[in-house]
């Protein structure tokens, strides 16, 4: 089994906490102690962003982390190569995120490749939908890695069930019809949303884009499988007056997320 | 040399291998519906009446085809005719994709429009639309350009839409357009994203194009009614490409006519600062289709530099693409220096202002003069009026140096 069956088979009633943190953010080696940290304190998987010059689907947060990784020379060669690194000491799933062009660049078929032997178990690309995704998913199953694909507030019903039939072993599902974010609170139509997902989806689903705080996160999970933190740990280090202090506030945040969700499993 | 085949773009929006939709989740079925609307309005006859009665009285169609005389016998090479989009209300094309589209807005009952803009024409082109059918109106422009095309800004604004400036990346057209998708994929469902070229993803290459193509339509049937041949060439400049290929369009039948894209070749396409996408590009994936783009070894985007701001975009129409593969259509390019000097000239040779990014247009001409007979006619596109670059024609003029 892969690692990301595994975690997902293995999950029993827990929620799962996915951090998000953009790879070269604030600098190369804090990233890697984060990324640490972050499966110190309860993750159980890490998404590694791989960054973009154009960052469509983000809002500003994760546009700025993405473009002080671009001005510390960050590749997605470097990345896969601080995955194989990262092995040595941390075992749960590696998923990376990064839009289409750098993915394009290096070559699909060869990242699956190399990523499958560096330890990467997935990859998400929020400007590639279902219709164009069809050769990511056959790149990456090849190799026995996880196509995630996203569904949206705006995803018709039909659109739902084919995201469900194409990912691999789990759907990212996107909260609000919006960039990445933190927001302050969830609405009632987002518990419907979810809640119309849980009844329609046969594959587990993390939700993302919006969630701030243990408050947000416990909200969401009470209908999904688990939720993606991102934008609000990039203000944290952001905000921080030094990198460890910005580290420190990073698993702070993830260590009561993971209370709160334990707390939705009861 | 491929023939074009009128079934372009096929139903997944592809021309050969490029388009497509590389775009989040959360728009794809704004997208959906955004086909079918358009394809709705291509079978509703009310549709056309309503659209060609706005092209004559509100835009001021057709434009007349211009022989510009002393600027050929100046050049000395071909007969040099102009297209004159330039005499459209707004002073370019882009009110004709503009009006198009805000038609199309109403129809599907949106209230709230979004557009880009880099020289300030398309957002100038939108807000005018806006102003004249009532829909509020926010136009997204990299800083940078406000700067430098400060007239239309303050059209922009007397004309009661917001300017909204971006400042990330290069605060030039890329960025503007990104700002422009993150507030589409927030307010999709109120918002219509008036898109300014022949770019991102589909159905837009399709919609713009078919909404320029009024240009080519004309020009088919005053040179087939009025000349004893039709062209030698016609040539426009290409930034995103929605002036090309509109006159291109319906001469890609016509292959004894060359057609010409003229990309802004900035400092020189060696100097690393220019935006001539399909001459030093690799197909790749920015705003939503796949395309020629300049991008570097790990597929960051590059900053692309022209000193038109209509033209300083990375990447073109997924159309081009397939039109320089194809053969159809060559693609050149000429540098910053060489389009300003043919504005000038054309300014003291023919009593017309042209856009810089026209220029690029009348440059090539200019430069490749003894490719053609004395007797041959070339058309140039004169997509846009100079007025907009008053305050970087001063800084030119004065010898300042452009960034």
């Amino acid at each position: 089994m892969t690692r990301i069956a595994t975690c997902l088979a293995e999950r029993g009633r827990r929620k799962l906490l996915v951090p998000f943190l953009t790879f070269g953010y604030p600098t190369v080696s804090h990233s890697v102690d984060l990324i640490r940290s972050a499966a110190d304190v309860g993750a159980d998987m890490i998404e590694i962003g791989v960054p973009f010059s154009d960052p469509l689907a983000d809002g500003p947060a994760i546009q700025y982390s993405s473009h002080i990784a671009l001005q510390n020379k960050v590749s997605l060669r470097q990345i896969i190569d601080a995955v194989a690194d990262l092995r040595k000491q941390i075992s749960l799933p590696i998923i990376l995120m990064g839009y289409f062009n750098p993915i394009l660049t290096f070559g699909l078929d060869r990242l699956a490749r190399v990523g499958a032997v560096a330890g990467v178990d997935g990859l998400i690309i929020p400007d590639l939908p279902i219709e164009e995704g069809r050769g990511l998913k056959s790149a990456l199953e090849a190799e026995g890695l996880s196509a995630v694909f996203l569904v949206a507030p705006t995803s018709p019903r039909e659109r739902v069930a084919s995201v469900d039939a194409q990912a691999t072993d789990f759907v990212y599902a996107v909260t609000v019809a919006g960039v990445t974010g933190a927001r302050g609170k969830v609405t009632r139509d987002t518990r419907d949303y979810l809640q119309g997902l849980r009844r329609q989806l046969t594959k587990p689903f993390v939700a993302g884009f919006g969630i701030s705080s243990p408050e947000t996160a416990a909200m969401m999970a009470r209908d999904a499988d688990g939720v993606v933190i991102g934008s609000r740990l990039i203000e944290l280090i952001r905000d921080a007056r030094t990198s460890a202090a910005g580290r420190r506030n990073v698993s702070r945040l993830l260590a009561s997320l993971r209370t709160a969700l334990d707390r939705v499993a009861g | 040399m491929a023939t074009h085949s009128k079934a372009l773009p096929d139903k997944r929006g592809r021309f050969g291998t490029y388009g497509g939709r590389y775009v989040p989740e959360t728009i794809v079925s704004a997208l959906d519906e955004l086909t079918e609307a358009f394809a709705a309005i291509g079978r509703d006859r009310a549709f056309k009446a309503e659209l060609a009665a706005h092209l004559k009285s509100f835009v001021g169609r057709p434009t007349p085809l211009y022989f510009a005389e002393r600027l050929s016998q100046r050049v000395g090479g071909p007969e040099i005719w102009f297209k004159r989009e330039d005499l459209n209300h707004t002073g370019a094309h882009k009110i004709n994709n503009t009006v198009g589209q805000i038609l199309l807005a109403q129809r599907m009952g949106k209230k709230r429009i979004i557009a880009e803009t880099g020289a300030g024409q398309h957002g100038l082109a939108t807000a005018t639309v806006c102003a004249r059918f009532g829909l509020d109106c926010v136009i997204y422009m990299g800083a940078e350009d406000i700067e430098r095309q400060r007239p239309n800004v303050e059209k922009i604004r007397l004309l009661g839409a917001e300017v909204r400036p971006v400042r990330s990346g290069s605060q030039t057209l890329k960025d503007a357009t990104s700002e422009a998708m993150r507030d589409w994929v927030t307010n999709v469902r109120s918002t219509f994203y008036i898109i300014g070229s022949a770019v991102g993803p589909h159905p837009y290459p399709l919609i713009v194009r078919e909404f320029q193509r009024v240009i080519g339509r004309e020009t088919l049937h005053e040179t087939r009614r009025d000349w004893p041949a039709l062209p030698a060439a016609i040539v426009a400049c290409v930034g995103g490409g929605s002036n090309a290929i509109g006159i291109f369009y319906d001469f890609l039948k016509e292959t004894e006519v060359e057609l010409i894209g003229v990309e802004a070749g900035g400092h020189g396409v060696s100097s690393g600062a220019h935006a001539a996408t399909l001459a030093k590009g690799k197909p790749g994936v920015l705003h939503g289709s796949l395309s020629y783009l300049v991008y570097d070894r790990d597929g960051q985007v590059m900053l692309p530099h022209s000193i038109s701001a209509g033209l300083d975009y990375p990447g073109v129409g997924p159309e081009h693409s397939y039109l320089k593969d194809s053969g159809r259509v060559e693609y050149s390019h000429v540098t910053d220096r060489e389009a300003y000097r043919s504005l000038e000239l054309t300014c003291r040779f023919e009593g017309i202002i042209p856009a810089l990014e026209t220029a690029h247009a009348i440059a090539w001409v200019q430069k490749n003069r003894t490719r053609y007979q004395a007797a041959d006619r070339i058309i140039v596109c004169l997509s846009g009026r100079g007025d907009k670059d008053m305050p970087i024609i001063l800084t030119q003029r004065d010898g300042t140096k452009t960034s």
